[in-house]
């Protein structure tokens, strides 16, 4: 696919760094060379200096024959007439566009074919406030992620000491949790995926892949967890837009949110913004006699999420040793995250992971309707739809294990509308039924692609 | 060890494409059956040889290369690839009874892959048309290089492949990239190369070349390397359309082929336009054959102005490009005219082109960085970056210009002193040492376009062998790899 980026920020560059590694032709546009050319030099890929906005930039980027342009700079004003004019000058088939802003979102004239011509839009701060979301409601998980509009759950649990995993079998687990349909699809020891078996006992520090019905979710999640309780006293630092977001939501969902922000201006203005019940206290997350005033042992999830990873991660880290259950970090940078996920701190939210999902689907070939990746990139789940009939499609019309999938891939399970069918039951494939597959290996994804693609002679 | 094995992976690949280039003279060999056949097929075997095992032993580690390997295999292949060419003609001159020094025959086949055209070989015309088909091929293939045909055909080579391409792609400023992905890039490049080849066969063989002597002129001329079938080079044809032909298609040749690429991709011209280089390379040609056709005429050296113009443009246009050939002795002239095209030489031919020296976008930076010094003479407080086709040159650029000027420099003197050393006399060795580093081929006095370099002796023709390399491959790729960084990790 040929593909045009405007923005080479944190969002441009991991995208474009994604994409180019999945053999497509990627073009960068952005106003200031330094961070292009190191994308250059890094990666295989064109560079373009100007303004996505003028017509001469886009041309030279190659909007003429280009498949898509994904408009994430840093400026939503920007990215809106880009897209217009991709769509009207260049016709550019598929047209994303990151916007931060809330004025925008809801407003179909406004962005769809009459409006700035917008196929798909993308926010960042959405995503990942979506994410932190679901983290919360499930803080034994280090990752949660839905499927099917919401009725499918999966979630990457890791075995912590003292779990209730541990030293269980496959079996076991799964006869804990009776009716909750548990689908156990991936087990990651020492970051590798291991071939998994009913009898395979999970060790400490395995990383399990559990797909179950929303609806069950909570009932088989606390079942998995050591302790009955869940989370209720949140504590946030950082006011900027995904932590005004994320403590709006909370509160609104009956949690009890304190918002520590460093900026006395921030904070006036947050207080004025937010729902009252928002605790809004200006000073610094990494002040021992701030969190210790604020009962930071009573909190049950703290969440560090400033722009700034080092901060993030010092802040989380003190907030654990002085009692926090259970600690999430934003990490951007990806060695970082590496670095921190698995020590003290419980979760390391890697920020750009969640808005490529959003993108990807869009780049998947198949008619692909959600994509996440689970494990800072190495491992991907997607919900594929199955179209045609047994003749025209390699899926349809098979029974579940008699799929042609590549070792290292495995379905998760089918949701043919409202009814949600488990491989153990092996239903045959039927058209538009969406299946959710998950994917060990980046280099496996084309295969699975293909799969999901109908042949030609369907149309 | 393992960065090792990737570049070992890459040189096995890149030697067993070199082996299956031999196809070429070893089909000509088996046409006309010259009694060549068993010393192609010997050297091919052994390309064969030497590239597979290497690339089979190392086939599990085709990671991404890294991009300072770049320097080192691109240098490493283009040291070895001519000890694979010249394994024919070792064998041949062998076997017909008067053997050839090794340092004479690696001449022999680094002048052809780095298009330089010079030749230690006497009695072209006797020569058998397989060994001349295989001379002809190495400037074909030397003349786009052959790690960018790897590119093309390989894809695994990634970032590490794009800096392939530029270390061994001539030009200043290589960050400008006709396509996204560096392997769509080298297939256009190789796709533009091959139409121009062919348009320039059909336009030799239908202006009355035989089949091999136009293959062996097109290659030659397309790479602008100036091997020729015939001692009298251009002159054995003595047909004013043939000599025209050729001008065409050297001009055309000496602009970038990322600008020939641009335009063929627009179908427009435009793009020659917006080319910082194309214009002026045209220009100087044009400009520089004139006055020197002129020159011969008013100082009597050709009797009618058409004569003058003939061999005054052709051997200009010849020699400015870095091409090579010569309808006539043009050494024999007034020695003005033969310097200045020496002079011409150094930079006439664009970036990205087949040409060498040090390139005319690099002269063009010089003088708009010397106009811009005398005008800060006078506006002491002036604001005014340099310009190439209204973008701005980065002053690292310039800075690195000085650098690549003083190593060029440096090397035509060092090796125009060493030869001078060994005992040639001052204007053979300096005009040796300028059409080795220039990739140009004949040079003045005793290497002139009416002898060869066979007067030289193994030490000095080892020189002459290595200036082409550092020539070609645009001296810092080469030289990087004697500075002890490099090596420290």
């Amino acid at each position: 696919m040929k593909i045009i980026i405007l923005g080479a920020g944190r969002v441009g560059s991991s995208v474009a760094e994604t994409l180019v590694s999945e053999r497509n032709d990627i073009t960068v546009v952005d106003t200031n060379g330094a961070p292009l050319m190191q994308l250059q030099e890094r990666l295989d890929l064109r560079v373009v200096v100007g303004s996505g906005t003028h017509l001469s930039v886009l041309e030279a980027a190659g909007a003429r024959d280009a498949d898509m342009l994904i408009a994430c700079t840093t400026s939503d004003e920007v990215n809106l007439v880009a897209c217009k004019i991709a769509r009207q000058i260049f016709n550019v088939p598929q047209r994303i566009a990151r916007i931060r802003s809330n004025e925008y979102v809801d407003q179909p004239e406004l962005i769809g074919p009459e409006g700035f011509c917008i196929d798909h839009l993308i926010s960042p701060e959405r995503s990942v406030t979506r994410y932190l979301e679901r983290l919360i409601e499930f803080p034994e998980a280090l990752q949660v992620v839905d499927f099917a509009q919401g009725q499918v759950t999966m979630a990457l649990v890791s075995v912590s000491p003292g779990s209730l995993m541990t030293g269980l079998s496959l079996a076991e687990l799964a006869a804990r949790i009776p009716d909750a349909n548990l689908q156990i699809l991936a087990v990651f020891r020492k970051n590798r995926p291991i071939a998994i078996e009913p009898h395979t006992q999970l060790q400490l520090d395995d990383e399990v892949v559990v797909l179950v019905e929303t609806r069950h979710a909570h009932r088989a999640m606390r079942a998995l967890r050591r302790t009955e309780k869940t989370a209720h006293r949140i504590m946030i630092t950082g006011g900027g837009n995904i932590g005004a977001r994320l403590a709006r939501e909370l509160v609104q969902q009956g949690y009890a949110v304190k918002l520590i922000e460093l900026s006395a201006a921030r904070c006036e203005e947050l207080s004025t913004t937010l729902p009252e019940k928002v605790i809004v206290l200006h000073g610094d997350a990494t002040d021992e006699i701030l969190l210790e005033d604020e009962n930071i042992e009573g909190a049950d999830v703290f969440l560090a999420i400033t722009n700034d990873d080092e901060n993030n991660i010092m802040a989380a880290l003190l907030a654990k040793r002085m009692g926090a259950r259970r600690v999430m970090s934003l990490i951007s940078r990806r060695s970082y995250g590496e670095l921190m996920e698995g020590s003290r701190i419980d979760v390391a939210v890697a920020p750009d992971q969640t808005t490529i999902g959003e993108l990807l689907r869009y780049v998947r070939r198949g008619d692909v309707v959600a994509v996440h990746r689970l494990r800072r990139g190495a491992t991907e789940a997607l919900e594929a739809i199955a179209h045609g009939d047994a003749s025209s499609s390699r899926v349809v019309g098979r029974r579940l294990s008699q799929l042609p999938l590549p070792p290292g891939a495995s379905i998760g399970a089918l949701v043919r509308g409202e009814t949600i069918l488990m491989p153990h039951d092996d239903p045959v494939v039927e058209s538009e039924d969406h299946a959710i597959v998950l994917v060990t290996g980046r280099r496996l994804i084309p295969k699975v692609e293909r799969l999901f693609q109908v042949s030609a002679s369907f149309f | 060890m393992k960065r090792l094995r990737i570049l070992l992976n890459i040189m096995g690949f890149a030697m067993m494409l070199f082996a299956v280039t031999m196809l070429v003279p070893v089909g000509v060999a088996a046409y006309v059956d010259d009694g060549t056949l068993n010393a192609f097929l010997e050297a091919m075997l052994v390309a064969l040889v030497a590239g597979a095992i290497p690339f089979f032993l190392t086939r599990s580690h085709q990671h991404e290369l890294q991009a300072r390997d770049g320097f080192l295999l691109v240098t490493l292949v283009w040291t070895l690839l001519p000890l694979l060419g010249c394994v024919p003609f070792l064998l041949y001159f062998a076997k017909v009874g008067e053997p050839i020094s090794f340092a004479f025959a690696y001449f022999e086949a680094m002048s052809g892959l780095t298009t330089t055209g010079a030749t230690v070989l006497q009695g072209l015309d006797s020569l058998p048309p397989a060994i001349n088909v295989w001379r002809a091929t190495l400037m074909w293939i030397g003349g786009m290089g052959i790690l960018v045909l790897a590119v093309a055909i390989l894809p695994l080579l990634g970032v590490g492949g794009s800096q392939v391409v530029r270390a061994e792609t001539p030009g200043p400023m290589k960050d400008e990239k006709l396509t996204p992905r560096i392997a769509s890039t080298a297939k256009g490049l190789y796709a533009v190369y091959l139409g121009i080849s062919l348009a320039c066969w059909g336009a030799y063989v239908s202006a009355g070349m035989g089949l091999v002597d136009a293959y062996v002129h097109m290659a030659a001329t397309v790479s602008l390397g100036g091997f020729s079938s015939h001692d009298a080079s251009f002159g054995a044809f003595n047909s004013p359309l043939l000599e025209s032909i050729a001008i065409v298609f050297m001009t055309i040749c000496a602009v970038s082929f990322a600008t020939h690429f641009k335009a063929i991709r627009q179908r427009s011209a435009k793009a020659y336009w917006q080319c910082p280089e194309a214009r002026y390379v045209v220009a100087i040609l044009l400009l520089a054959g004139l006055a020197i056709s002129a020159f011969l005429w008013f100082r009597g050296t050709y009797a009618t102005p058409f004569e003058a113009l003939r061999y005054g443009m052709f051997n200009t246009v010849s020699v400015a490009t870095t091409t090579g050939f010569a309808n006539t002795d043009y050494a024999a002239w007034p020695v003005f005219a033969p310097l200045v095209m020496l002079l011409l030489s150094c930079f006439t031919a664009s970036s990205g082109s087949t040409g060498s020296g040090i390139k005319l976008v690099r002269f063009l930076l010089i003088l708009k960085q010397t106009r811009l010094e005398l005008r800060r003479v006078l506006h002491p407080r002036l604001i005014a970056p340099i310009r190439l086709s209204q973008r701005v040159v980065d002053n690292r650029v310039l800075l690195a210009l000085l650098a690549f000027l003083m190593l060029y420099v440096t090397s035509i003197t060092v090796i125009a002193l060493l030869l001078i050393l060994t005992g040639l006399d001052p204007a053979t060795a300096l005009s040796a040492a300028l059409a080795s580093v220039n990739n140009l081929g004949p040079g003045l006095a005793g290497v002139g376009p009416a002898s060869t370099f066979a007067v030289l002796d193994d030490f000095q023709i080892s020189l002459c062998t290595f200036g082409m390399l550092l020539g070609r491959l645009e001296l810092v790729t080469v030289l990087v790899l004697f500075t002890p960084t490099f090596w420290r990790h």
